[in-house]
């Protein structure tokens, strides 16, 4: 199955950042083995632009769709066999210490 | 009751869980497994009348089920990876040992208890597919109409497909940590029957799951220790109540008629159940359940066990039971000194059994007048109207 796996912040991070892993080592391992087909950090907020159309008209606005304290700072692709494997990749991450990750499957027909 | 319908219920009850395992193993799908076991009651109820009970019942249900899901793939639309399970279905020689066939199950109820699932979504997947038990049934214990609870079981087992939630058993460190979660869905299961409005099925239920975990992962002491908690809470079920129903405590309960056999297995479990927080509770259980009378009871054994359980699980109520536990022990002060710390910070301000227990231990050292008012404050803080007399009661006697 493939995962969305969303990289967010927190406003209450793990009390023990420090714990967490590196995360060249976490992206250079699972581009090894197969866990992670892309990914990337996003640009902050500010540089996003909101895309809308209505009644067919262009409506263009800047910065993310809503105003949230925590925000998506990346993403990576995933190839897994099934939640418990993504999980595992996920909670690797060092993001899951300083953040939260949201894994989204991907609909595959 | 014919014999044949009664075959098909003793039948159905045993082998609906197994056939429902067996089928979500080799198809993933769940609903179509559910389909297909009760159809194969269905036809069962339909047949036997006439053509006689099968010799091996269980097995012509089996089957009926594997067949009609054979034909529901077939004439589903042809997309390969239906065709791999017709091919898993069909194969002519599927010699698979006993040993698996329970596997099965086991696999079901970890998968019905991932931690990606909500607690009661948990719990209501695991009565229904794990035990079988009807969703009205379900619905009755959570409060719902049947409609609403057919739709969150809907629900949970679309998330199980949709999230990619795996049918297996975990294994190494992801075994230890998951374990707690199953164990605390099967206690919750086993609280449902237990309640004083609870449906007794679920205790039963939760008995036979434990004693399957316990068979199939008998090196993990906590699922010992589980198991001997329910037995030998379960052992006092037939004494806990008055001819009017009113719940009786441990010391107007007839001992006699505790169950001998659920004690001692309890009891003998305990050789394996480790210190966990369900041995330790299943300890303190045992104490109770193996003392010939209620003032017999080694209650500085209880209090240890409590002591234990208060550095891993220091909750209020347990704090208070320890409170309880050490005023029997040690005696009135020691148990008061230990109530006035539990109550620190306020989480048991207003609860009835913690000021019941400061009235009974204000009486035991000798103050009748401060107790009585207390076991009036009690009776006023309760809902219940025998719990409010026997309280009342209690004041009337200490206070002349």
């Amino acid at each position: 199955m493939k995962y969305m796996m969303l990289v967010c912040t927190d406003t209450q991070p793990d009390r023990n950042p420090d714990a967490a892993p590196d995360i060249e080592k976490w992206v250079a391992e699972r581009d090894a083995n197969g866990q992670r087909l892309t990914g990337s950090r996003f640009a902050p907020p500010s540089a996003a632009t909101t895309v809308r159309v209505r009644d067919g008209e262009l409506l263009l606005s800047d910065g993310p769709f809503a105003e949230t304290k925590e925000v998506i700072v990346g993403f990576d692709l995933l190839e897994c066999a099934d939640l418990d494997e993504a999980i595992e990749v996920a909670r690797a991450h060092p993001m899951a210490y300083a953040g939260r990750i949201e894994l989204r499957p991907l609909v595959e027909d | 009751m014919t014999d044949a319908a009664r075959a098909v219920a003793d039948a159905g009850a045993e082998a609906y869980p197994r056939i429902v395992a067996a089928l979500i193993r080799v198809t993933g799908d769940w609903t179509l497994a559910e389909d297909c076991a009760q159809e194969a009651l269905a036809a069962a109820l339909e047949r036997w009348p006439h053509q006689g009970v099968p010799d091996n019942p269980g097995g012509w249900l089996m089957t009926t089920a594997r067949n009609r899901a054979v034909d529901v793939l077939r004439r589903a639309t042809v997309e390969r990876r239906k065709l791999r399970d017709l091919a898993l279905l069909t194969d002519p020689a599927p010699a698979r040992p006993e040993g698996d066939v329970v596997d099965d199950r086991l696999r079901l109820i970890f998968t019905c208890c991932h931690p990606a699932l909500a607690l009661e979504a948990r719990v209501a997947l695991t009565l229904r597919t794990v035990a079988g038990v009807p969703t009205a049934d379900i619905a009755r214990a959570f409060l719902v109409t049947e409609s609403t609870m057919t739709r969150r079981l809907t629900r949970a087992k679309a998330r199980i497909a949709a999230a990619g939630v795996p049918y297996r058993v975990p294994t190494g460190p992801a075994l230890v940590e998951r374990l707690p979660g199953v164990l605390g869905v099967l206690y919750l299961l086993f609280t449902r029957g237990y309640d004083a409005d609870g449906e007794p099925a679920f205790a039963a239920e939760a008995i036979r799951l434990a004693r399957l975990l316990h068979t199939l992962l008998p090196d993990q002491p906590e699922a010992a220790g589980l198991l001997a908690l329910f037995l030998l809470h379960h052992s006092r079920r037939a004494t806990r109540r008055d001819p009017s129903g009113d719940l009786l405590t441990l010391d107007q309960q007839d001992r006699t008629r505790w169950d001998r056999a659920a004690i001692a297995e309890g009891v003998a479990l305990l050789d394996r159940a480790g210190d966990g927080p369900y041995a330790l509770q299943a300890r303190i259980a045992a104490a109770h359940a193996t003392a010939p009378t209620a003032a017999e009871t080694d209650w500085p054994a209880i209090a240890r066990c409590y002591d234990a359980l208060a550095l891993v699980h220091p909750t209020p109520v347990v704090r208070l039971n320890r409170a309880v536990a050490h005023g029997y022990a040690y005696g009135p002060a020691a148990g008061l000194a230990l109530l006035a710390e539990a109550r620190e910070g306020g989480a048991l301000d207003g609860y009835p059994p913690a000021m019941a227990a400061e009235a009974e231990l204000t009486a035991r050292r000798g103050d009748p007048v401060r107790a009585a008012a207390l076991f009036r404050a009690t009776a006023d803080a309760v809902r219940s109207d025998p719990e409010r007399r026997a309280l009342l009661r209690r004041a009337a006697e200490l206070s002349p």
